[in-house]
């Protein structure tokens, strides 16, 4: 009860100062809806497939994936900022629940992510995506894990680094393997075998695999299921992780 | 009200691959006494932050034992937080919050309920003389406002005892003498204040008692005047050229003498038997004299003479 209790107090300031600077969301939905605009009309003679329609049902979801590890990895910056301005500490001598103090910030990363991926799904649906309403929301599931997950370990390694300097790197440095072993740019059906084998060590790219058989309609495949199983032990793994680094004394 | 034996922090400090461990503090014994101000004088380094955020639970201590406000630290850190509030060196506010925001979600955060929240906001936004920029945010505040602000955070939910970290460091004067008011009058309303600093005025003027640190250990406690009482003797200030300062050290080798910009002081059993003799040797030496003046020790003296060293130049 408590742990809800502050988690809804972190949760409200947190978006009540999202909401102040709604532009954030702009900005970040910006980069997706270019390559959604400016990359995403290559694909369908590079995929070879018949329809736009088709070859957006493969990008679109590698691109909310990719909205989804990225927006989380960055979030860190913004509580180093809170650190600087010495929030975190006063909220350290309080009892608030340590637990609630992450949970409240990335409940907000993942609010903000899904309204981001609704912006992106409305403007496929220009370009003749077609997807089935209960398979969205099962992707929209898979994406707030992703995004719990991507936050919660960027809050952990802020707090350890505690600044920018070395966050920046260290989450490029994590995000581009990840990416690129995802194939969320393109499938990696089309990839060599020994690509393919060290993919699928890489546990996004079975959450692509499922995002995708979602958006194909195809919501028997063991991809969904693997998928969202992966991305929420991951993510309980995480953030029991970062509640640990917030409980922790930072010296 | 609070009471510690023995507490003991180190840090591990890395540079490159030497490890070097720091003793940040080293054993300190304290004793404070409920509805008193109560000051950590030290120069900056000395270790009274890192004791007070062990008392303030933010980091644990290697060792010792401490008892605040009746709970133990060390058995149970999350009673402490209850009974106690912090008010950090470099502040605590946010930005784009405003203050009301702010003191309401402190207050929620120690459990109370919003409407008694927002009662205790108005509250402390009274007392603190904070209303009419109750709801602007916080960048727009003066250094004196927002530091206004992080006490009344720290005393938001009434806690018996509060810690305050160089309240006054990077005030100007007459903000700083606010805050003395300020802090004053939270004694009056009976909690017990707890403050470091590294000002002699300020430990002098608005501390009921006192503990000298110096490199992580407690080199003297008492009431501001009982320490100066505890120096013997007298200090002579001898005012001069700039360019005689060196010149009369040389000359009164034989006395404890501390050498500033444009004066010597010198610690002397009695006054009046030591400035004939003083002026005799400086006439000696040639050195040209401006003032000479005879007073009581300060803090300053007593630090030194405690630790070898001017606080003023630590």
């Amino acid at each position: 009860m408590k742990l809800l209790h502050d988690t809804s107090l972190i949760f409200n300031r947190q978006m009540q100062l999202l909401l102040r600077n709604p532009v954030w969301i702009l900005v970040g939905v910006f980069q997706p809806v270019m390559y959604l605009l400016l990359f995403a009309p290559l694909l369908k003679p590079a995929l070879q497939v018949p329809t736009n329609a088709e070859a957006y049902e493969i990008f679109v979801p590698g691109l909310l994936v990719l909205l989804a590890i990225f927006g989380g990895l960055f979030q860190g910056f913004g509580l180093i900022a809170e650190l600087r301005a010495g929030v975190i500490e006063r909220s350290r001598v309080t009892p608030v629940s340590r637990l609630a103090l992450l949970l409240g910030r990335s409940l907000r990363d993942v609010v903000s992510l899904i309204a981001q991926a609704v912006i992106i799904t409305l403007l496929a649906l220009v370009f003749d995506l077609r997807v089935f309403v209960p398979n969205l929301l099962l992707a929209y599931l898979m994406l707030a894990l992703i995004s719990l997950m991507t936050s919660a370990v960027s809050y952990g390694v802020a707090l350890v680094v505690k600044s920018e300097d070395a966050l920046a790197p260290l989450m490029n440095t994590v995000a581009q393997p990840v990416l690129l072993l995802s194939g969320i740019l393109l499938p990696l059906t089309y990839a060599p075998g020994w690509l393919q084998g060290v993919a699928d060590w890489n546990p996004f790219s079975w959450a692509v695999n499922g995002t995708r058989a979602l958006f194909r309609g195809d919501l028997g495949s063991p991809d969904v299921w693997q998928g969202l199983l992966i991305m929420a032990v991951l993510a309980v793994l995480a953030v029991g992780w970062a509640a640990r680094e917030f409980a922790r004394s930072v010296r | 009200m609070i009471e510690t034996r023995g507490l003991r922090k180190s840090f591990v400090s890395r540079q490159g691959r030497d490890k070097k461990t720091v003793e940040a503090v080293r054993g300190v014994d304290l004793t404070v006494a409920e509805g008193e101000i109560f000051g950590f004088l030290g120069p900056n380094g000395a270790g009274k932050t890192t004791t007070l955020r062990m008392l303030a639970t933010l980091i644990v201590p290697d060792d010792g034992t401490a008892t605040i406000a009746g709970a133990d630290l060390r058995a149970d850190p999350g009673e402490v937080r209850r009974r106690i509030g912090y008010v950090a060196q470099g502040g605590s506010t946010w930005d784009d919050s405003t203050a009301r925001e702010e003191l309401v979600l402190q207050s929620r955060l120690y459990g109370a309920s919003k409407s008694d929240a927002l009662a205790r906001a108005e509250r402390v936004l009274e007392g603190f003389q904070l209303t009419e920029y109750a709801d602007r945010k916080c960048k727009t505040y003066s250094g004196g406002q927002r530091r206004r602000v992080d006490i009344a955070l720290g005393i938001i939910h009434e806690p018996r005892v509060v810690f305050l970290d160089e309240p006054t460091t990077g005030l100007d004067p007459q903000s700083r003498a606010h805050m003395w008011d300020e802090i004053r009058r939270l004694r009056a309303e009976g909690m017990t204040v707890f403050i470091t600093t590294h000002y002699l005025d300020e430990a002098d003027a608005l501390c009921d008692r006192i503990s000298i640190m110096d490199n992580g250990e407690i080199v003297a406690s008492g009431t501001p005047a009982e320490l100066k009482r505890e120096i013997s003797g007298d200090v002579v200030r001898v005012g001069l050229p700039v360019d005689a300062v060196q010149p009369a050290a040389q000359a009164l080798t034989s006395y404890k003498l501390e050498t500033y910009e444009d004066n010597v002081r010198l610690y002397v059993e009695d006054g009046a038997v030591a400035i004939p003799q003083i002026l005799r040797a400086l006439d000696a030496a040639g050195v040209p004299l401006g003032t000479v003046e005879l007073h009581r020790p300060s803090l300053d003296d007593v630090f030194l003479t405690k630790t070898g060293r001017s606080l003023r130049e630590s």
